[in-house]
């Protein structure tokens, strides 16, 4: 227990160094999620364009 | 086939041109970019009596006065040395020996702070290889003393509990 | 180089080279952060924070890293008009501002608690907010315009011309004097010691993995979406054709 409050208060540098490692890993994490989200919604989108083409080209009107 | 051949040159031509134009521009402002002054430069009179100014140097050893916290120090930078008046807190890493950066005046020889920043160099490692590189006589770069290990740090970092 | 212009081989390899990036990011970050956060030892001047050290580097590292990048594709996009210059430049022009604004808030909750000060006018941090501003510049440039060419054609000249930012945010350390140290790499080795470097290696290689992995996420994206205008493109085209 001792050990983990230890590395919980990082030398007293506690209120410097935690709020950056948190700051690092919201970035890389949404930054990730936001990524998926958009390739998602993108495969969605183009697998439906797909699927909406007319088959061949002047069946549109 | 030579229309890409120009916009190459082109580019190239311009990031030159461009290049060029900043590196002049960056040399003519030298003065404004840089950050501090030295002991020396004071001391030939590039700055002037009540100019607002940055002086950066080492904190001589044996030169710290501290009065509560009316504080005095000296800056070198080892051909000459500026004493410094401050009130208020210091950095963490304020110590004799230590680089420093202080804002403030000229007031009648005495530089009067404001504001007193530490600068550390690019030398990391831990507690014993420095001790261990102090004892073996390889220790070089401004005479940089072992520094207390402080306790629960300075007042700008209580530790969070 | 004009071989990986195609995009079928371009994406080719990028999809090869993505489970091993993903792998190897997931890989560094798990022996990397107990080393760096608890294993490794205090610095001797700044004790606890040289933690910061390990993700403030890299953040940094990889935000020039993006920049060369993004600025050589710029370049071949506005010389050759590579298909997949353009197209790789926005999928990781994001990715650059997020790692640019990671390193200047690292940057200054490390240099409240040592320098006294979160921020200074000198040149380093001032020549790395002007980077921030740099890939914002672009992001906003590139989807300013109605036609798409015109925004990657704009964005692309900004991309290049920022280029000269990158030697300064190098060299401003040496150049002039600043509050910020100057760079741990010397002629002929550090100037860190073993026990902090090992934690700054791996983390230096999570960060560069991951950037790899996500930008290869990120192009795949950026391609769906130039395929999507050009189907709808073709599709209002197709309407508007008088029927045969």
């Amino acid at each position: 227990m001792d050990a983990v409050t230890k590395v919980l208060e990082m030398g007293g540098y506690a209120m410097w160094v935690w709020p950056a490692y948190g700051a690092v890993a919201v970035g890389l994490i949404g930054l990730l999620l936001i990524t998926l989200r958009s390739l998602k919604a993108r495969e969605r989108e183009f697998a439906a364009v797909r699927r909406n083409r007319p088959p061949a080209p002047g069946d549109a009107a | 086939m030579t229309r890409k051949r120009r916009r190459l040159y082109f580019v190239m031509l311009g990031l030159l041109g461009l290049g060029g134009g900043v590196a002049l521009a960056l040399t003519a402002f030298q003065d404004n970019i840089v950050f501090f002054r030295s002991p020396t430069e004071v001391a030939a009179g590039k700055v002037a009596a009540n100019q607002r100014v940055r002086i950066g140097g080492l904190v001589e050893n044996g030169s710290l006065v501290k009065n509560g916290e009316n504080i005095s120090f000296s800056v070198t930078d080892m051909s000459n040395t500026l004493k410094v008046q401050y009130t208020g807190l210091l950095p963490d890493l304020f110590r004799e020996g230590q680089g420093i950066i202080a804002e403030g005046q000229m007031k009648g020889g005495v530089f009067v702070a404001s504001e007193v920043l530490a600068k550390h160099d690019e030398n990391y490692m831990p507690k014993e290889v420095a001790d261990a590189l102090k004892k073996s006589g390889h220790w070089q770069e401004g005479g940089v003393q072992a520094p207390p290990r402080q306790e629960g740090g300075a007042p700008s970092a209580t530790p969070a509990k | 180089m004009h071989r990986f212009a195609n995009p079928t081989t371009f994406m080719r390899i990028a999809n090869a080279v993505f489970p091993w990036a993903a792998g190897l990011a997931v890989v560094l970050f798990l022996a990397g952060l107990p080393i760096a956060l608890v294993t490794s030892p205090p610095d001797y001047q700044q004790g606890d924070t040289v933690r910061l050290f390990y993700i403030h580097v890299p953040s940094a590292w990889i935000s020039l890293l993006v920049y060369g990048s993004m600025a050589v594709s710029s370049a071949a996009f506005l010389i050759w008009r590579h298909p997949m210059a353009n197209v790789s430049a926005r999928a990781i022009a994001p990715m650059g501002a997020t790692f640019t604004g990671l390193a200047l808030i690292t940057g200054m909750l490390w240099g409240q608690p040592m320098w006294g000060t979160f921020w200074v006018w000198d040149a380093r941090l001032t020549s790395f907010l002007l980077l921030f501003f740099l890939y914002l510049g672009y992001i906003a440039l590139a989807d300013a315009f109605e036609d798409p060419e015109r925004g990657d054609k704009a964005a692309a000249i900004l991309a290049v011309v920022g280029s000269v930012n990158l030697p300064i945010i190098h060299f401003s350390v040496e150049w002039w004097n600043t509050l910020h140290q100057p760079s741990i790499v010397k002629m002929g080795g550090f100037t860190v010691d073993g026990s902090i470097l090992l934690p700054l290696f791996l983390m230096l290689g999570a960060f560069t993995c991951y950037t790899v992995a996500v930008w290869v996420l990120r192009l795949r994206a950026e391609l769906l979406a130039v395929k999507l205008r050009n189907a709808r493109m073709s599709e209002v085209s197709l309407s508007r054709m008088p029927a045969e």
